[in-house]
C-alpha cells in the first residue's frame, strides 16, 4: 500500500466518521429514552402521574372556531386567523371551586363559562352570566381574557380582549357580569393577542397590560390595504403597540402606555408576563415578540418600565416569541424565563428559550442565559403556550408545551410557499396579496404537545406519549388549575378550530403538596404580583400569583407547590404587592391554606 | 505632492487576489451582524470558522504532509457560519468539517469536484435535518442594506472577471421565475421574493463563482449558470426550499467533471496535432 493509498484511506474515514455523528446521536437518543405507551400503573411508577382524557365525561364539548376575517386574506385565512383559542380559570361565584372560561372567535359563536359542579362536573354558565355571546361583527373577536379583581369587590372580574374592541365586564356578586367597557375608557380598538393584570404601583389597584399584534389602525374584518403583514420575519416594525392602563380605582383606566416607555417599539407582541424578577419589589413585563426580539421592561419604582432586553441577554437574537411563562426551575429561589418559538425540522430551527439569571449586570438589571438546550427544553415544534407546572408533585416544575399550527389535509405541506415569502424582501412580504394561497394545505400541523418532566438535576425528558398526554391538536392556550379537589394540576387545553381537551391528572399518592389561597388588604385584593417562597429542608423555591401567562392563559389562582415524599416543609415568606412581608411555618401539608395580607 | 503620491498610491493599489474572498466575505458578515444580527451567535459562528480551519490544516497536512494557505477554509468557515442555523452548536462545526472534508474525499484529476459549503449544507440536510436549517430570512427591512450588498458583491465579483456568471445566473433565475409563476398560476413577486433575501447573496457571490469548482472556459461557466437555474426550477416545482444549493450540488461536478475530460480530449488533440506537424510522415 503506498503511502498516498493510506492517506487516502485515513482521510476518507474521517470523513465516513464525520457522516456518522448525527446517526450515533439519534441512536444514543433512542436507547437512553425511556419512552413506553400509555399504561397508568407504569407511568405512575416511573413518572409519578397520569393524564386522562375526561372532556366528555365531565360535560365540556366546547369547540373552537376561528375567525373569518375580511375575504382579501381568505387565500391565507387559516395563517392569518390562527390564534384566538384560549382559556383561563377562575373561581368566578366564590364557591371555592375552580371554574373556566374559554374563547370562541367565528361572529355568532359563543365563549363559554364551565362552572364547576363540585361533583367532577361541568355545566356551560356563560349565557345566563351574560359572558356568552361576544363576537359580533362591529365589535371584533375574542382572543383571550384574563380575570382580576379590579374593584376589590372580592370577586373576580373578566377583561376580554380581541381583534376589535377590548371589553370589561365586572363581576355582581358572581350572579352576573355587567358590561362597564365604556366607563372604564378603554379605547375602541387594538387587535390584541395578549393581556395581564399588574399592580404597577403597587397602589393596591390592578392595572391592565394589553399587547398589540396587528398595527390597532388595521381592521381585519374589513381591511382597507392588504398591506398588513409584517414587514420583515425577524425584524417586524409595523406590529401593534402596546398599552397600560393605570387603575385610577374609581372603575376608571388612563392610558399611561406613552409615559412609562411602553410605546418605543412596534413589534408583534403574542405573549406577556409580569413577575418580579429582580426583586425590587415592582412587578416587570417579559414580552414574547413573534417576528423580532423578546423584550424585558424593568419597572423603575412605578414611575416608568426601562426596556433591558438587550442587556439581559434576551433581546438580541430574533425569533418568533409566542408565548412567555415565568417559574424557578432549579429551586434555587429565583426565576426563569420559557418562551416558546417556531422548529420545523430542516426549514426553520429558532429553538425555545429557557433563559435562567446569572447575575446583576447592575442595581435592578438581571442577565440571563439561555440554557434551554442544555436542559433538554429546546427542540419543539411550532410552539405556542410553554407553562410551568409541576406536574407529579415532586417538587421540580415540568413544562407543558403545546404545539402545532394549522392540521389541514394530510400530507400537504405549505412550508415552501411560506419560506420564500418570508425569505424576500419588505417590499414582498408585507403585503398579504403577495401570499400565495394556501389551498387547504397543513403548514406545521399534526404537531404532539410535549410534556418535559424536570428531574431536578438539570434535565427535562419527554413523557407525553407515555404518560397519556400524546395530544397533536393544534394546541394555542394551556391552563392547569385542581379541578377535582385531588391537589394534583389538571390541565386544560384549548384548541384552534377544534375542540378543547380536559385532562385530570392522577398523582402518585405519596406525593405530598400545599397551596395557597392568597387575598390582599393593602395590596389589590386578587394578590396578583404576590411570590410566595417555599421554604424546605435544603432549598428554598418560589413561585407568583399570576395575571396572565404563557400564551393566552392564566391558571388557577391559588399557588400550588409539590413538595414530594416531603413530610412537611419549614416556612412559608410571602411578598406581598404592598411591600408586606409574611412568614408563616407550621402549615399543614394536603391543604390549600387561605391566607390574608396582614394589615400590621 | 505627497499627497498626489497617496492619490496615485490609493488608485494603483490592488488587493491580492486570494484575499479578495475572504476580504468580501468578511465584510458581509461583520456589516450583516451589526447591522441586523445575522448570526445566530458569534460563538457559533467562531466554532464554524475554528473546525473549517483546523480541519483544513489537519487533513492537508495528512495527505500532502504540508501545511497550506487557509484562505480557501476561511471563506467556508464563514459561510458554513452564516448559512447554518440552528439552536445547537455542533451542527454549525459538522457542516464546516465535512464541507473541508469533501474536498479531499471527492476528487476528479487532482481537484475537488464540489463546492465545500455546497457540499456541507446539502449533507447536513439529508443527515441533520431535524436539528438544523439554512439561513432563509433578510437583511432587516428594508431594501438598501440588500442593494448595498449585491452593488458591493457585484464590483468585487467583477474584478475577478466573474461577474459573467452572476449575470447570466440571475437572468435565468427571473426568466425561470416567470415561466413557474406562468406554469402555477402563482404570483411572479412570490416567485422572485427569495432572490431578495441574504441567502441568494451568498449563493450567487460565493457558491457559484468558486473559482475551484467552476468550469474552464467563459461560455462553459455561463452554460453551467443557466443549467444551475434550470434545475433549481425543477427543484422549486417541487417545492424544495433550498432549490438552489441542490440544484447546483448536482450540476456543479457534473459540468466540472467534463469539463476536465473536454479539456483533455483537446489537448490531446492538440499533441496529436503537434506530433504530426513535427512529424509528417506519420
Amino acid at each position: 500500500m503506498t503511502k498516498e493509498v493510506r492517506n487516502k484511506i485515513i482521510v476518507t474515514l474521517i470523513f465516513l466518521f464525520l457522516i456518522s455523528i448525527p446517526f450515533g446521536m439519534k441512536k444514543y437518543e433512542e436507547i437512553t429514552s425511556d419512552h413506553f405507551d400509555a399504561d397508568m400503573e407504569m407511568a405512575l411508577e416511573r413518572h409519578g402521574f397520569f393524564l386522562e382524557d375526561v372532556t366528555e365525561s365531565i360535560g365540556v364539548n366546547f369547540v373552537h372556531r376561528r375567525a373569518t376575517v375580511d375575504e382579501k386574506l381568505h387565500h391565507i385565512l387559516p395563517q392569518i386567523s390562527s390564534v384566538g383559542a384560549s382559556v383561563t380559570v377562575v373561581d368566578f361565584n366564590n364557591d371555592g371551586l375552580p371554574d373556566f372560561y374559554l374563547t370562541n372567535s367565528e361572529f355568532g359563536e359563543n365563549n363559554a363559562l364551565y362552572m364547576n359542579m363540585g361533583d367532577g362536573t361541568f355545566v356551560d354558565v356563560a349565557e345566563e352570566m351574560g359572558v356568552a355571546d361576544l363576537n359580533i361583527p362591529g365589535y371584533g373577536a375574542s382572543m383571550g381574557s384574563i380575570w382580576g379583581d379590579y374593584n376589590n369587590s372580592g370577586y373576580e372580574d373578566l377583561f376580554l380582549y380581541r381583534w376589535g374592541k377590548p371589553e370589561l365586564f365586572r363581576n355582581e356578586n358572581g350572579e352576573g357580569f355587567t358590561r362597564v367597557t365604556e366607563e372604564a375608557g378603554l379605547p375602541d380598538h387594538i387587535n390584541a393577542n395578549t393581556a395581564i393584570w399588574l399592580d404597577y404601583n403597587r397602589n393596591g389597584y390592578l392595572d391592565l397590560f394589553i399587547g398589540g399584534y396587528y398595527h390597532e389602525d388595521v381592521n381585519l374584518f374589513d381591511l382597507s390595504s392588504t398591506q398588513m403583514m409584517p414587514d420583515s420575519y425577524e425584524y417586524a416594525t409595523n406590529g401593534g403597540l402596546n398599552y397600560l392602563f393605570e387603575n385610577q380605582g374609581d372603575g376608571t383606566f388612563v392610558d399611561v402606555s406613552e409615559q412609562v416607555g411602553l410605546h418605543e417599539s412596534r413589534r408583534w407582541t403574542l405573549a406577556a408576563a409580569a413577575a418580579d424578577i429582580n426583586d425590587s419589589g415592582y412587578p416587570d413585563i417579559i414580552l414574547a415578540n413573534d417576528y423580532g426580539v423578546d423584550e424585558i421592561f424593568i419597572n423603575r419604582n412605578g414611575e416608568y418600565f426601562l426596556n433591558t432586553g438587550h442587556e439581559a441577554g434576551l433581546g438580541f437574537v430574533p425569533k418568533s416569541g409566542m408565548s412567555v411563562s415565568i417559574g424557578d426551575v432549579m429551586n434555587q429561589n429565583s426565576f426563569a424565563i420559557y418562551i416558546t418559538n417556531i422548529s420545523e425540522a430542516g426549514v426553520l430551527m429558532q429553538g425555545n428559550n429557557l433563559w435562567v439569571p446569572t447575575r446583576q449586570i447592575s442595581e435592578d438589571i438581571p442577565r440571563f442565559r439561555n440554557i434551554a438546550g442544555n436542559m433538554g427544553v429546546e427542540i419543539g415544534d411550532w410552539g405556542y403556550a410553554g407553562k410551568f407546572v409541576d406536574l407529579n408533585n415532586n417538587g421540580n416544575i415540568d413544562l407543558y408545551v403545546a404545539n402545532g399550527y394549522v392540521s389541514d389535509e394530510p400530507d400537504t405541506d405549505y412550508w415552501y410557499d411560506y419560506a420564500r415569502v418570508v425569505g424576500g424582501n419588505r417590499a414582498v412580504i408585507i403585503d398579504a396579496n403577495n401570499w400565495p394561497a394556501m389551498n387547504k394545505r397543513t403548514f406545521s400541523g399534526y404537531q404532539t404537545n410535549k410534556i418535559w418532566l424536570n428531574d431536578g438535576a438539570g434535565r427535562f425528558r419527554e413523557v407525553a406519549r407515555s404518560v397519556g398526554g400524546d395530544l397533536n391538536l393544534d394546541s394555542r392556550s394551556v391552563a392547569y388549575a385542581d379541578l377535582f379537589g385531588t391537589g394534583s394540576m389538571d390541565l386544560i387545553v384549548a384548541n384552534q378550530h377544534q375542540p378543547v381537551k380536559i385532562y385530570r391528572n392522577h398523582v402518585k399518592p405519596e406525593h405530598n403538596w400545599i397551596g395557597f389561597k392568597l387575598e390582599g388588604t393593602k395590596s389589590n385584593r386578587s394578590a396578583i404580583g404576590a411570590t410566595i417562597i417555599l421554604h424546605r429542608e435544603g432549598n428554598s423555591t418560589r413561585k407568583y400569583v399570576s395575571g396572565g401567562d404563557a400564551f393566552s392563559s392564566q391558571s388557577q389562582r391559588a399557588v400550588h407547590f409539590g413538595v414530594g415524599e416531603e413530610q412537611s416543609i419549614r416556612s412559608v415568606e410571602i411578598r406581598w404587592p404592598s411591600g408586606t412581608v409574611q412568614n408563616i411555618d407550621g402549615l399543614e401539608l394536603k391543604q390549600y391554606h387561605k391566607i390574608i395580607e396582614a394589615t400590621e | 505632492m505627497a499627497t498626489l503620491q497617496l492619490i496615485e498610491r490609493i488608485k494603483n493599489f490592488k488587493v491580492p487576489p486570494g484575499l479578495i474572498g475572504p476580504l468580501l466575505i468578511t465584510a458581509v458578515v461583520v456589516a450583516a451582524h451589526l447591522s441586523f444580527g445575522i448570526l445566530d451567535g458569534w460563538e457559533k459562528f467562531a466554532v464554524a470558522l475554528g473546525v473549517a480551519v483546523v480541519t483544513e490544516s489537519v487533513l492537508h497536512k495528512i495527505v500532502t504532509g504540508k501545511w497550506r494557505n487557509l484562505s480557501s477554509a476561511y471563506i467556508s468557515g464563514n459561510s458554513a457560519g452564516i448559512l447554518v442555523r440552528s439552536p445547537m452548536i455542533w451542527p454549525f462545526a459538522l457542516c464546516a468539517a465535512i464541507s473541508i472534508a469533501s474536498k479531499y474525499v471527492f476528487r476528479f484529476r487532482d481537484t475537488h469536484i464540489w463546492n465545500p459549503t455546497n457540499f456541507g449544507i446539502v449533507v447536513m440536510l439529508i443527515i441533520a435535518s431535524d436539528s438544523m436549517a439554512v439561513l432563509s430570512i433578510q437583511w432587516g427591512s428594508n431594501m438598501w442594506a440588500m442593494l448595498v450588498i449585491w452593488l458591493v458583491g457585484f464590483l468585487v465579483i467583477s474584478k475577478v472577471k466573474l461577474f459573467h456568471i452572476c449575470a447570466v445566473y440571475m437572468i435565468s433565475f427571473f426568466a425561470f421565475a416567470w415561466l413557474r409563476s406562468v406554469y402555477t398560476g402563482g404570483l411572479f413577486l412570490a416567485e422572485v421574493a427569495p432572490i431578495t433575501g441574504p441567502m441568494y447573496q451568498l449563493f450567487v457571490l460565493f457558491m457559484i463563482t468558486d473559482p475551484k469548482t467552476t468550469v474552464s472556459t467563459k461560455n462553459g461557466r455561463m452554460l453551467v449558470a443557466f443549467l444551475i437555474a434550470l434545475v433549481e426550477m425543477f427543484f422549486r416545482l417541487g417545492e424544495a426550499v433550498y432549490a438552489p444549493f441542490y440544484a447546483l450540488f448536482i450540476v456543479g461536478p457534473i459540468a466540472l467533471i467534463i469539463d476536465k475530460l473536454w479539456q483533455e480530449r483537446k489537448a490531446r488533440q492538440i499533441d496529436s496535432a503537434g506530433v504530426k506537424v513535427n512529424n509528417p510522415s506519420r
